[in-house]
């Protein structure tokens, strides 16, 4: 803090499992308060939290998803960083067909998850990435995140067969005309009383 | 020497000379072109080859035609690329009927059409069944002229209305097992806004 906030500032507390700081403002003239009707409190301005930017961080450890390329679609972590332009990832997943060689990668090409494996040593090798990788059950997280459940969905929808598109649309027409009567329902009530 | 073609012996003088006959002489003059040479055939009479998708038993999509958008059941392979299908007629008005096969989606929907008749199948799919009986009463000029008597409607053979029993029968009964798959079969398909029909599968 710099500045005259900084000088006006009495009293910060600090969440830490949130990294979320209040800030309680106040002025050392209170006849500028009196004035004015809509503060309540005598002397305290307002109550502000600060929140520590999440940034998700181009670090080793982070998870990312692959968007081009052979492996597109793919998860891997950074293992190491080679510039501000590409790093080296390795994605030895627990799913055969998911695995992600280790290769230098352009961040271009890469999309960052909130996902790390913490503390994962630099450049460690695909041994090790494996198993903090199964320690820290990434296949699993990634799995319940809702990009790759939509991704999924998406992907089984294109997939179907003509028969089965058939049978989607009937269920959900089914599905549909079970909510309406419910709907109907509620309304036909709601405009008794 | 009474071949029109050989020619004579002339006595010239002491001398004695063939002189051919005037179709065998050579020519005083040849031809400004070149004689064109025939070209030559390379195509050869192939047994057509049918997609592998096209299985009997298949449900297919007609694209074109009367009955287009129709799925249908696959029943037999004719001669020439045609194809044998059926509706069956019950659950979508579709005949046996046959169609080309570069007109026709195949879905990955197969039915077991073990259990048809294979007698039926065999005299549906003999050269002559389908063509045209020879009307009995040709429709004469006073006819066309008589104005205000109405055509008579056309009559369904009956022997072709057994076969097509014939051979439903069986269908329908593995098509009622299945849920929906009989609605589906009634159903047309269509295109609808979004649709990639390059990128579905079927």
């Amino acid at each position: 803090m710099s500045g005259p906030l900084s000088e006006n500032c009495v009293g910060t507390s600090r969440n830490s499992t949130a990294q979320t700081w209040t800030i309680r403002l106040f002025r050392q003239q209170p006849s500028r308060l009196i004035s004015n009707p809509r503060l309540s409190t005598n002397f305290a301005m307002a109550d502000i939290d600060v929140k520590l930017a999440s940034w998700k961080l181009v670090e080793v450890g982070r998870l990312v998803l692959i968007r081009r390329g052979p492996f597109a679609g793919k998860l891997a972590a950074i293992v190491e960083i080679v510039d501000h332009r590409r790093v080296l990832v390795d994605g030895p997943s627990g799913e055969e067909q998911k695995t992600v060689p280790r290769h230098v990668l352009p961040l271009a090409h890469a999309t960052l998850t909130p996902f790390t494996i913490p503390a994962l040593p630099r450049a460690a090798g695909t041994g090790p990435v494996k198993k903090l990788w199964a320690k820290n059950e990434i296949d699993g997280k990634w799995a319940k995140s809702s990009f790759a459940q939509k991704t999924e969905k998406a992907d089984r929808r294109k997939n179907l067969s003509d028969f089965e598109r058939f049978k989607v649309l009937r269920l959900r027409k089914q599905a549909r005309y079970e909510v309406q009567k419910s709907f109907a329902k509620v309304r036909a009530t709601a405009a008794k009383s | 020497m009474s071949d029109a073609t050989v020619g004579q012996t002339k006595q010239f003088g002491k001398g004695q000379r063939t002189v051919p006959h005037p179709a065998q002489k050579a020519m005083k003059w040849y031809p400004v072109d070149d004689e064109s040479q025939p070209k030559k055939v390379r195509k050869t009479l192939r047994p057509t080859k049918l997609r592998e998708s096209l299985q009997p038993g298949t449900v297919l999509i007609l694209l074109a035609g009367r009955f287009r958008g129709k799925r249908v059941v696959l029943l037999k392979h004719l001669d020439q690329g045609v194809l044998l299908v059926t509706g069956p007629f019950k659950v979508n008005g579709v005949p046996i009927r046959r169609v080309n096969s570069r007109y026709v989606i195949a879905t990955s929907k197969r039915l077991d059409i073990s259990g048809v008749d294979s007698k039926t199948v065999e005299k549906i799919s003999a050269a002559d069944y389908f063509t045209k009986d020879k009307k009995a009463e040709k429709k004469s000029e006073e006819a066309f002229f008589k104005q205000g008597e109405k055509p008579q409607k056309k009559q369904v053979a009956s022997a072709r209305a057994t076969d097509q029993k014939a051979i439903d029968q069986s269908i329908l009964a593995t098509v009622k097992k299945e849920e929906f798959l009989s609605s589906y079969l009634a159903t047309t398909f269509s295109l609808r806004n979004g649709d990639k029909p390059h990128e579905m599968k079927w």
